[in-house]
């Protein structure tokens, strides 16, 4: 009954193989537009039907392989390409398809007149395609082909704009990066293979084959290891510590681009492994330390540089990666349910918010473009009062704005306290609790503030933009608006799936059904987890208190936002001028970026100019012009006996017989 | 001396001197026909060692075609008679060495020895059964690979020959 | 001197005819002829040998030896011919770009 499942992955595929080869023929932008946009689509539609037909099942059956064909058989070694239908998968699907449908629709007005239109498209639904690839797969091998896949063609998409040079950096930033992390996948995917078939022997790379037989893995020890390569390809494609850099900066590409990266697909892809190999991560709990110490500090670390940026974008990647960091808190102390639902939260109000941007920064280009002002179109200094102008715009993203600070009623208050919660009271760490608790916390402080601050420079105060190009500034077409108006509504309604118990019961009993619904994937990793420590009974009136605490931080954060940017915008400067040097160490991204470059980079540049200059040069070229010249030497002596006359070779052969029978017969 | 030898004898001298003529005739069309001559003599010889399909095969494959193809070749180029150059220590040498050659092998064969490994096929056996279709057995059954393998051969120099001479190379 | 022997001595005879006119003609058809000449003069051999000895396996490489003759006879002229409609000549000293 699950026969179709194919065609999810199929319908991207085949929208890039049309944009990508027919696109410079066809030309039409609405035609390419609307084929990728379809197909996307197309895949949507299959996905709904999935899931539904999914949830029609008795939840102890809702794990089906569909095999398609064996892809390689090499002793003991299978991999199929075959595809896992599970609530988790399927989830993720509704997430992909569905925002990235979304973003489809909105390129069609953001890329308008862009050089390349096809080209972006084709990228598109091939990204598409590889992370449903990713979702989907149901062994090692296939996810890690959408895994390379998604991180091929972020490498694409952040360098669409190839003649700018910083773009071109990025996308090589980018893909190295990830390069890294993928290199700890592949040793955790040949650790785990290995590891179970020799002491088990069960050879196998599928995930259903795994969480069968996950019992048998100690705990700690080898597990670490693997966990511990697991998590470095995680941290890689899901930009956190120490492997984040790349993802401030692939705000190069174009703004749809980041919407996809960082809300429908890519960034999730480590969480969402992370998440369907919970039944691993479990048993291992000095990787679950390092999950949720990673997670707390980039979630906090990420924040603090969010504050002190200019550029709207880079704004919303600091904030990417501090909600990442939340995520991968809440896989981190054994809350999976709550990881994976801040991610869909998160990808409701964080598209909003980049498409909300990406609106803004449109239309400004527009307005500088009239006034042939070079000013930065993406620069919040330059902008300001544009709730005037843009009142759709405005409106989405003041909602998801408020979302992402956990202003209750809205989804990212559900999602972000549920694992503050599950920070201070899960049992797996003990003492570490309070820390991660105080991590995420802060963290949440400092997101109410830097993105209301955004909100504030951006839409309120008065409009900043170069003279005359005001009235430039105006609404976006309809294609762009509507996307956006869908995901505001989603950033509102997408907490409802996840109810706490404790406000559910206040409704008469509301249950929590994304607990319910996604209870099957980690039933495994949560009986262990029963099994091995002792949950502490908290009480209600606590519960209740820490939730309000969590809106007293953020209506904190908001305060202080709206008391520096809004009333009295003079505060800031002052602020500044008086620790100056915080604001510098701040304001460069803590120096990241330089660091590793010392660190790393500038020590490997070192090293390969050494192999260039001293090895390459003097040792390889020398021995290959020594042997060239040797032979030269020789041949310049030895080709004075072809003197090109057949008969001086032919009796030369002649002779050569003779000497031959000569031989024989005096022998 | 009975009648075979003396028809040896006579097919050996034509033999030789037509050999000779191939090599010293300034015109090439003379040296073919010589060459024609030669390649009968050695039908002939086949004959009397009991093998006329190879003897057949002689004058359809030699004589017949490649010879065919030869001439055909040369009149279609149209050579000039090469009388003009004349290379006297080349003309020595190669013949010096040529000698040198016949009189070594003439050593080689007075002196060795071939042992009478007597085989199945005798005179008897080819008369009683015919020599085409022993020869057509051993071909099908040892030979079959080699056989097939010839008529690769035949076909890459068919395409090599039209190519080559299909087109004016620059 | 027995019948073989007799083949045999032939066979050289001709053999050292054919390799006196390679080393001594400049004609690249009469050289080929030559080589031609040399080939019968083997197949001679191998002719007498088989019968000799009773055993038909030398006379199928007779056969193989004209095959193969045939192929280097169209490949052959077919170079030769390409070779005139370059150069005008067929005078094995005009092949001469390998020359240093």
């Amino acid at each position: 009954m699950f026969d179709n499942v194919w065609l999810i992955p199929l319908f991207p595929l085949i929208g890039f193989l049309i944009n990508g080869l027919l696109g410079k023929k066809i030309k039409n932008e609405t035609v390419i537009g609307s084929i990728g946009a379809f197909a996307v689509l197309c895949s949507f539609i299959v996905s709904v039907m999935t899931f539904l037909k999914l949830i029609g099942l008795p939840a102890e059956e809702r794990v089906i392989n569909v095999k398609i064909f064996t892809w390689i058989t090499a002793g003991h070694f299978n991999a199929d390409v075959a595809f896992l239908i599970d609530p988790l998968s399927c989830l993720m699907l509704l997430v992909v398809t569905g925002i990235g449908f979304l973003i489809h629709v909105y390129s069609i007005g953001y890329m308008h007149g862009e050089e390349g239109f096809y080209r972006f498209f084709a990228y598109l639904n091939l990204f598409v395609f590889s992370m449903l690839l990713l979702v989907t797969g149901n062994n090692l091998l296939l996810m890690f082909v959408g895994w390379e896949g998604v991180g091929l063609c972020s490498y694409l998409l952040i360098g669409y704009y190839f003649h700018k040079k910083s773009a071109g950096d990025a996308g090589k930033k980018a893909f190295v990066m990830n390069r890294v992390g993928d290199f700890g996948f592949l040793l955790g995917t040949f650790t785990l293979f290995w590891y179970m078939g020799q002491t088990n022997n069960i050879w196998t790379i599928q995930f259903t084959e795994l969480a069968k037989n996950a019992n048998l893995l100690p705990t700690g020890g080898v597990v670490t290891v693997i966990t511990l390569c697991f998590f470095l390809g995680a941290t890689g494609k899901s930009a956190q510590i120490p492997l984040y850099t790349w993802l401030p900066d692939a705000m190069e590409g174009p703004t749809p681009v980041s919407a996809l990266i960082h809300a429908a697909t890519m960034v999730t892809a480590g969480v969402y492994m992370i998440g369907r190999m919970s039944y691993l991560f479990i048993r291992s709990p000095e990787t679950m330390t390092v999950v949720a110490l990673v997670g707390g500090c980039t979630a906090l670390f990420a924040a603090t540089i969010g504050t002190a940026q200019n550029d709207i974008k880079r704004v919303l990647a600091y904030s990417t990666v501090s909600q990442l960091g939340y995520m991968f808190l809440a896989m981190g102390v054994g809350a999976f349910t709550a990881g994976i639902f801040h991610l869909m939260t998160h990808a409701f109000f964080k598209a909003c918010l980049f498409l909300g941007s990406g609106a803004v920064i449109h239309s400004m280009h527009g307005a500088l473009h009239h006034v042939h002002s070079h000013d930065d179109a993406q620069d919040m200094r330059n902008m300001g009062g544009l709730r005037k102008h843009m009142p759709l715009t405005f409106l989405t993203f003041l909602i998801a704005t408020i979302a992402i600070a956990g202003i209750p009623g809205f989804s990212g208050f559900f999602s972000k306290d549920e694992i503050l919660w599950q920070a201070f009271s899960n049992p797996l760490h003990g003492d570490l609790n309070i820390v991660l608790w105080g991590m995420g916390a802060c963290a949440a402080l400092l997101t109410a503030f830097y993105m209301f601050r955004l909100v504030f420079m951006t839409f309120f105060g008065t409009c900043r933009i170069k003279e005359g190009a005001e009235k430039h500034l105006h609404e976006s077409p309809m294609v762009i608006v509507i996307p956006l108006l869908v995901l505001a509504l989603l950033s509102i309604l997408g907490g409802y799936l996840g109810l706490p118990k404790l406000i559910g019961d206040l409704f008469g009993g509301v249950p929590n059904y994304l607990d319910q619904y996604l209870e099957p994937v980690f039933a495994n990793a949560n009986q262990y987890m029963l099994a091995h420590v002792h949950p502490e009974q908290h009480s209600h009136t606590l519960e209740w208190g820490m939730m309000a605490a969590s809106v007293v931080i953020a209506l904190i954060g908001i305060s202080i936002a709206a008391l520096l940017y809004l009333i009295n915008p003079e505060l800031p400067k002052k602020f500044t001028t008086a620790f100056p040097a915080l604001h510098r160490a701040v304001y460069n991204k803590w120096y990241i970026d330089e660091l590793y470059d010392f660190m790393i980079v500038n020590p490997c540049k070192a090293l390969g100019r050494f192999l260039w200059k001293g090895f390459d040069v003097l040792v390889v070229d020398g021995v290959v012009n020594g042997v060239a010249s040797t032979v030269m030497a020789f041949g310049g002596v030895i080709r004075y006996m072809q003197s090109g006359l057949i008969y001086n070779y032919a009796w030369s052969m002649a002779l050569g017989v003779v000497a031959i029978v000569a031989y024989y017969v005096f022998k | 001396m009975d009648i075979s030898s003396i028809f040896f004898a006579i097919v050996t001298i034509v033999a030789v001197v037509s050999a000779l003529l191939v090599v010293t005739c300034k015109n090439p069309i003379n040296s073919a026909l010589s060459l024609v001559l030669t390649f009968f003599c050695l039908a002939t010889y086949y004959a009397m060692l009991d093998a006329p399909f190879m003897a057949a095969v002689q004058i359809i494959v030699y004589a017949g075609a490649i010879m065919v193809l030869i001439v055909f070749t040369i009149m279609l180029l149209n050579i000039r008679v090469d009388a003009n150059k004349k290379h006297v220590h080349q003309v020595a040498l190669g013949t010096v060495t040529g000698i040198v050659t016949l009189l070594l092998s003439v050593l080689f064969l007075t002196r060795g020895k071939v042992a009478m490994l007597a085989g199945p096929v005798t005179s008897d056996v080819i008369n009683q059964i015919g020599h085409t279709e022993l020869i057509g057995a051993v071909m099908f059954t040892d030979f079959l690979l080699p056989f097939e393998v010839t008529s690769i051969l035949l076909l890459a120099a068919m395409v090599g020959a039209v190519i080559l001479a299909k087109k004016k190379l620059s | 001197m027995d019948n073989l022997t007799n083949y045999l001595l032939v066979s050289a005879v001709l053999f050292s005819i054919g390799t006196i006119g390679v080393l001594t003609r400049k004609n690249a058809i009469v050289m080929f002829m030559c080589i031609e000449l040399m080939l019968n003069a083997v197949n001679l051999t191998f002719v007498a040998l088989s019968r000799h000895l009773g055993n038909l396996d030398g006379q199928i490489f007779v056969f193989f030896i004209m095959t193969v003759a045939a192929a280097e006879a169209a490949v052959g002229l077919a170079l030769f011919i390409a070779f005139f409609n370059n150069r005008e000549s067929i005078d094995v000293d005009d092949a001469n770009l390998m020359k240093w």
